[in-house]
């Protein structure tokens, strides 16, 4: 687990992410995931470059189940942006920076 | 500054290209690509690399890989190249707005998954359709699921997926898999999994916004008769297309997207370019034929680079 990177629970999602004021990077993961853990220096790379301006955190499916069923996450890695509580955008799988950043450039 | 080598890709072949090339102090240099340590990091167990008698998981072997590399000076990037310029030499290499030169190249971008190209499949990719069993057998437990495919890929994600699901339904539009014996057999033992031969998916039914997949329509290949079966799940296995789109204008191909490489080298057509593992191998596709032209790649770099 990154320290960049917050660590979104089921306790915490709801006063983190959905009622966030500013957009929020959540990225879905696990630890039998290989891709997962290959995009885990780009999560904290964005953390990094929207300090202050966005926040980045992950959630641990295994952990979160009902979180993983409210927003019917079937794969990973799953980026869900999130702005204003709703979803803004998704990514599925791995993905470069850039893909991630573009999306973030136009809501801040 | 201009390198020796630069190493495109990072599965078996081009980390096995950076030990060498590293080795004969070239100083090469890996851009390891969108899916670093390539596709034996969506794999489970691997069992037919010599020299683990007890398998080993395909994402700590390619880590193996990549520290070998480094332990000899391979500087390895989880980059992605953008542009590749082979007109002229040194060769260019764009990475973002990065540009390196290179005296040689050694492509090793190997291959990725083949979809079956329907637009409800694109569609309700990351909504019950998916490509990687190890990601996202997770999320269908208890569920009724489809593998389509009849090679090793399919029976190894068959197989893999009954730990989760209540069901496996593997789809194949022949009379036989062309996988290994030993794969078929676990299969075909696995209480789990019931196999639909001379059997093709037409379409798939479902709303990303609304709950994803719920079902696809299959046709049979023998009397041509179709019909729609309920499922939670897709998973497809069926091939693989050669990552070429970053040189396919400048580099000799064949019809499927494959370097063409001179018999029994890893020479291509254009002197200094190298090429290794899937990207060339039309026919075996293994992580070990893939780590031998890795080497092979190398050696013929440091020749060439010696002559030069």
């Amino acid at each position: 687990m990154s320290t960049l990177a917050i660590e979104f629970t089921e306790a915490n999602f709801n006063s983190e992410v959905e009622s966030s004021e500013v957009p929020v990077v959540v990225d879905f993961w696990a630890e039998w995931c290989g891709p997962c853990k290959l995009l885990s220096p780009t999560i904290d790379a964005i953390a990094e470059k929207y300090k202050g301006k966005v926040k980045v955190g992950k959630v641990n499916v295994e952990q979160n189940p009902s979180i993983v069923q409210k927003y019917g996450v079937r794969n990973i890695p799953n980026i869900l942006v999130f702005n204003n509580g709703n979803i803004e955008n998704q990514i599925i799988g791995n993905v470069p920076e850039s893909d991630i950043s573009s999306i973030l450039d136009k809501l801040i | 500054m201009k390198q020796k080598v630069i190493i495109i890709g990072s599965g078996p072949a081009g980390l096995t290209a950076a030990i060498y090339a590293a080795r004969a102090n070239l100083e090469p240099l890996v851009f390891e690509g969108i899916q670093p340590g390539g596709q034996l990091t969506i794999t489970t167990d691997v069992e037919n690399y010599p020299g683990f008698p007890d398998g080993i998981l395909g994402p700590e072997l390619m880590d193996n890989f990549r520290k070998q590399a480094q332990r000899f000076g391979a500087e390895t990037h989880f980059k992605n190249v953008d542009k590749l310029d082979l007109k002229n030499k040194p060769f260019v290499v764009h990475v973002g707005d990065e540009r390196y030169e290179s005296d040689t190249i050694i492509i090793a971008t190997g291959a990725s998954a083949k979809l079956l190209g329907l637009d409800s499949e694109s569609k309700l990719m990351g909504y019950g359709v998916s490509a990687c069993a190890t990601c996202d057998g997770f999320f269908f437990k208890d569920k009724e699921i489809l593998v389509v495919g009849g090679g090793d890929s399919a029976m190894e994600e068959a197989n893999y997926l009954t730990r989760f699901a209540s069901k496996v339904t593997l789809v194949h539009r022949r009379d036989s898999f062309r996988a290994s014996k030993i794969m078929q057999n676990r299969v075909l033992k696995n209480p789990k999994i019931e196999v639909m031969w001379n059997s093709v998916i037409l379409d798939m039914y479902g709303e990303p916004d609304r709950g994803g997949l719920t079902g696809v329509k299959i046709q049979n290949t023998l009397n041509k008769e179709s019909f729609k079966m309920d499922c939670d799940g897709v998973f497809i296995a069926v091939g693989h297309n050669p990552n070429s789109d970053l040189f396919s204008n400048q580099l000799d191909l064949n019809e499927k997207g494959y370097i063409l490489t001179k018999e029994d080298t890893s020479h291509t057509s254009i002197e200094g370019v190298f090429a290794a593992g899937d990207i060339h191998d039309v026919k075996y596709k293994q992580a070990v034929t893939a780590a031998g032209s890795g080497c092979k790649a190398a050696l013929d770099a440091e020749h060439y680079l010696e002559n030069l």
